[in-house]
């Protein structure tokens, strides 16, 4: 009953001190200010992205640009969870609980029809050039490396439901996630030694809408969603066959 | 026909109370299912319930009134000027994948005392109590 009480009042303070902070901030009010004049991070932003760096979605030039440190720490995060999840799950043959093998294999063994399973043989390379055109047209389009990188681990969403049997191949696995992430390390520093600061973008940017143009931005987004997929496809892999495999 | 822009700026009271009460409801709400709730599953899903919620309330703090994606497409390169915040929607990029990260090795730990404690209930999981 206290602890009721006590959450209930929580909860009330919280909301209450958010509605009251929230309703001095009106909303759709432009706070950016001058672009050409750029006094916020906002239009300092909006200014250098077209015309500095010819990067079209400004988000990008964001994420991966000014904050590509920042991009770094987020992907390595993504690799701990990813590595973390499959420690922690990983059990080796002997300490099996009979019962709850049983349990589950029993659901994973059940056939899906062929219905579902023809469709997904259709869908699967589709879904998977959508996400490779997600992320490499990250800098001109609405998307990027996590984006595309989520699109294509929903289509080996798809298989891994589809076909009881499918199996994703670890080693190529490993391999692209090391070195999409090493790529990534290496574009940074690339930049240290030529240019003086990790991560530096190049002084070549192209045309603003070409698709070979930003410079680094393009080849890091690539990487990106490379590591990306190939984690999110680790970690639906691990969660979908909590039933150890043969060595 | 009004285009959205004037229909926005004249029920600017209600949108301001529709969305800023949907974004604190989605964080209260979060916080109540991880406070009171028992079952270690519905305490994941308040954690993803108190992110959409920052969510929301980042990009709608970012919105500006008839504001536009923040894309150069072909032909508008100096639209800079009618564009909305670009920085909370990065943020929310980067907040979205960390959030993922979180659920993902939530669910895994959950995953693993269930299977070691057959329950999922934390009033059962007293084995670190004294």
């Amino acid at each position: 009953m206290l602890k009721k009480l006590i959450v209930f009042l929580l909860i009330a303070t919280l909301g209450y001190t958010l509605a009251v902070t929230l309703s001095s901030i009106p909303i759709g009010k432009n706070r950016i200010g001058s672009i050409e004049n750029p006094e916020t991070v906002a239009a300092y932003y909006l200014d250098k992205s077209p015309n500095d760096l010819k990067v079209a979605n400004t988000i990008t030039a964001v994420v991966v640009n000014f904050r590509g440190f920042d991009t770094l720490g987020e992907v390595s995060v993504l690799f701990l969870a990813a590595t973390g999840l499959a420690s922690i799950l990983y059990r080796k043959e002997e300490e099996e609980e009979e019962e709850n093998i049983r349990h589950i294999s029993h659901r994973l063994n059940l056939p899906s029809s062929s219905l579902v399973q023809t469709g997904a043989k259709i869908l699967f390379p589709l879904i998977i050039v959508l996400g490779i055109y997600v992320f490499i047209h990250g800098h001109l389009t609405p998307g990027g490396g996590f984006q595309g990188g989520a699109i294509i681990a929903t289509g080996f969403l798809l298989m891994l439901v589809s076909y009881k049997g499918f199996e994703t191949n670890h080693k190529v696995m490993v391999w692209l996630e090391s070195l999409a992430g090493l790529g990534f390390v290496g574009v940074g520093v690339f930049g240290l030694v030529k240019y003086g600061s990790f991560l530096q973008n190049t002084g070549w940017t192209g045309n603003l809408n070409d698709l070979i143009s930003g410079g680094l931005i393009p080849l890091i987004y690539i990487f990106v969603g490379i590591k990306v997929a190939t984690e999110l496809t680790n970690i639906l892999d691990i969660l979908l066959n909590i039933k150890p495999r043969k060595k | 026909m009004m285009d959205f822009q004037t229909l926005f700026e004249q029920n600017i009271e209600i949108i301001t109370i529709a969305v800023y009460g949907t974004a604190i409801a989605l964080i209260v709400i979060g916080l109540y299912a991880v406070l009171m709730k028992k079952h270690l599953v519905k305490i994941v899903i308040g954690l993803s319930i108190m992110d959409a919620g920052i969510h929301l309330l980042f990009v709608a703090v970012g919105y500006i009134s008839g504001g536009t994606a923040p894309i150069f497409s072909p032909g508008s390169e100096n639209a800079a000027t009618t564009m909305v915040d670009p920085v909370p929607q990065a943020l929310v990029l980067t907040a979205i994948v960390i959030g993922f990260a979180v659920t993902a090795l939530a669910l895994s730990l959950v995953i693993r005392l269930y299977k070691h404690h057959h329950t999922a209930n934390i009033d059962q999981l007293n084995s670190l109590k004294w």
